[in-house]
């Protein structure tokens, strides 16, 4: 069995006007130490998607159908105390903003030392000695004195990497990543990315990476989740997603990447906005923007169609399948 | 350190320097000091007189230079009423209302962190309804009506508090203090609450707008992430950081509430300073007035950098000058 498997997974956010539902239909499995990139627009539930793993969902939003199969057990229907072992200890994650990750009132030591001492029956000196070895492998600098500064005495790189080994501290089996580069610096960017492929390759550690950037998703990860609102359009390994992409959305999403224009011309672009969720339109969600759309997207919600190791949820996908197969029974 | 209390000194002289300037440039629209002093039948020659030996004929900047050289050697000048250095009859009175102020703030402290934070991370609550509904009747009502309804229910209907003074006192270390004896105590809940009975909704609500805000943060949510206990995540990670404002405003309300005194202590006659103050304005004894101005003025500058202390050891992005 797969380390973590996502069955049918439903969240919706409680509102005034009426309940919204911000992932419908979520499914994919994650085996040990493998990468998988979740990718789509903002607002599409990459980050909801994250967060509700560890059912750490802010009210008014909870996860209202399906399963989250970790380790034996459905976190979506663990306890407050059961959830509290898993998460920071089994599975734990990296923020967007480092910024604001950390408490801004307490040192680096305190932060790291409290993560240990909530999952394990440790004496204060042996946790600080395991926070120096980790903030060690994310290459602080002198990590003796740094361990007890405050977060405002860092840069912005310097304190994702402490978030990174905070992460790390417990030797986790996933760690979830929302957009863990994307309020840094570039230069930082890249240095911060392969930081954490090599200690997660290093310590086999399975990473959900979430992240708009289709460049770091192509490499970085082997597999690739491409949501938009609120549900899967396509999944499969990465490398056959980034050089084929079969969801009009995907193409769309890859023809935008800078080095796709030709110099001196505009960037290509998707045209159209993704609609808000209360107002998802009916049949396939994409149908407004979409080049290929035809009468039956705007009416049915496409189902998932095998192309080659991949799944696309696509009207025009299941189509060409179906003609192919028919012209190769012809013949 | 040392660097930040010189600088606070200057600043605080600077502070001082204006209030004295104030008060002391009012003093001549309060109304006529001699009518006070003497009765009608002194002869207007003779009134004259007196202004002379008062000073009061003088220019005004005389006046004033006069009365800042008198003050830089800890004479605020003599009570006309009675006839003694209106500083030291503003000190006999002002540990009388520190005990209010102390009573009032530990009503405050003691009731608005748990009920704020109580309501900020149970917001739907009927409990944080009530108190959040409650808090808002509080500020509204002004301290003198909640005062007389406090001794309308309390003194005379129920019987259980005495409705006026400040009971038995102790002599401790030079000064009268009535938090040694119940009586004391007994006298002071009354008082207390009411001066509590603005503040202490105004903290509340402000404790439980900076929770929810501070719980909605980014740190929190990491904090949660890290699988941290609940009680741990309340009460460390986010009271710390609610708390940096609340320490602020507390800061200023202190002596805010140091002035709302004025109306509690008249209609409890609590004997302080505020009391004394509405007497001197009734008698127009300006020494006083101006000596009452300037003490409170102190108040406030030393409280605040009481505060800023406290502000720099709970904030570390806050250096204080000078400290390394």
């Amino acid at each position: 069995m797969a380390l973590l498997e996502v069955k049918n997974l439903e969240v919706s956010f409680g509102l005034r006007s009426g309940a919204v539902k911000a992932l419908r239909n979520i499914s994919f499995s994650l085996e040990r130490g493998e990468r998988l990139g979740l990718v789509g627009e903002s607002g599409a539930g990459k980050s909801v998607l994250g967060f509700s793993i560890l059912n750490l969902i802010s009210k008014p939003g909870r996860i209202s159908g399906g399963e989250i199969w970790f380790d034996g057990k459905n976190l979506a229907d663990l306890s407050a105390k059961e959830l509290r072992d898993v998460r920071g200890n089994r599975i734990s994650m990296i923020f967007q903003d480092p910024m604001m990750t950390l408490n801004p009132v307490l040192t680096i030591g305190q932060q790291m030392i409290e993560c240990l001492k909530a999952h394990r029956k440790i004496s204060t000196e042996d946790a600080r000695t395991i926070a120096i070895q980790k903030l060690k492998q994310v290459y602080i600098p002198s990590p003796e004195t740094r361990i007890d500064q405050y977060p405002h005495e860092l840069s912005g790189g310097m304190r994702q990497r402490i978030v990174i080994a905070i992460g790390l501290l417990m030797d986790p089996d996933i760690i979830i990543a929302d957009e863990p580069t994307t309020a840094l610096d570039v230069t930082i960017q890249a240095e911060i990315m392969e930081l954490m492929v090599e200690l997660c390759d290093r310590n086999n550690v399975a990473l959900i990476l979430i992240t708009h950037d289709l460049g770091v998703v192509s490499q970085v990860t082997q597999k690739a989740i491409v949501m938009y609102a609120g549900r899967i359009i396509e999944q499969g390994p990465t490398k056959e997603i980034i050089n084929d992409a079969q969801h009009p959305y995907t193409q769309g999403l890859m023809n935008a990447l800078p080095q796709m224009a030709i110099p001196g011309q505009r960037l290509n672009q998707i045209r159209g906005a993704m609609p808000p969720l209360q107002r998802i339109p009916v049949g396939c969600a994409f149908n407004p923007r979409c080049d290929y759309v035809m009468d039956l997207c705007t009416k049915q919600l496409p189902g998932y169609t095998a192309s080659g190791n991949c799944k696309v949820a696509c009207h025009m996908v299941a189509d060409m399948k179906r003609k192919a197969e028919q012209s190769t029974d012809e013949v | 350190m040392i660097a930040f209390f010189i600088k606070r000194l200057a600043q605080a002289v600077l502070v001082m320097f204006v209030i004295s300037l104030i008060s002391f440039s009012i003093q001549d629209n309060l109304g006529d000091p001699l009518q006070e002093m003497v009765g009608q039948s002194v002869s207007e020659a003779e009134r004259q007189a007196l202004r002379d030996e008062l000073g009061l004929n003088d220019p005004f900047l005389v006046q004033y230079g006069r009365f800042v050289k008198n003050a830089l050697q800890g004479d605020l000048g003599t009570s006309y009423f009675f006839k003694e250095p209106a500083l030291e009859v503003i000190l006999n009175k002002l540990p009388a209302t520190l005990e209010l102020v102390f009573g009032a703030s530990l009503i405050i402290i003691g009731l608005s962190v748990p009920l704020g934070v109580y309501s900020a991370i149970n917001p739907h609550s009927w409990f944080s309804k009530v108190v959040m509904g409650i808090s808002i009747v509080g500020i509204s009502v002004p301290v003198f009506l909640t005062a007389i309804g406090l001794i309308y229910f309390f003194s005379i209907e129920m019987g259980l508090m005495p409705s006026y003074g400040r009971g038995d006192t102790v002599e401790v270390l030079g000064l009268e203090t009535s938090l040694l004896t119940a009586d004391g105590w007994s006298h002071l809940v009354l008082p207390a609450v009411s001066l509590a009975s603005i503040m202490l909704p105004l903290f509340i609500r402000l404790i439980r707008a900076e929770m929810m805000e501070v719980l909605q943060s980014e740190y929190v949510k990491f904090a949660w992430a890290k699988g941290l206990m609940t009680r741990r995540i309340y009460f460390l990670h986010a009271l710390k950081n609610t708390m940096l404002p609340v320490i602020t405003v507390g800061g200023v309300q202190i002596g805010t509430m140091v002035a709302y005194t004025i109306l509690t202590e008249t209609v409890f006659q609590w004997p302080g300073m505020g009391f004394l103050f509405l007497e001197a304005v009734n008698r127009v004894d300006t020494p006083l007035i101006v000596a009452y101005l300037i003490v409170v003025g102190a108040i406030f500058v030393i409280t605040n950098t009481i505060v800023d202390l406290i502000y720099g050891l709970v904030n570390p992005t806050v250096k204080l000058a000078g400290k390394k």
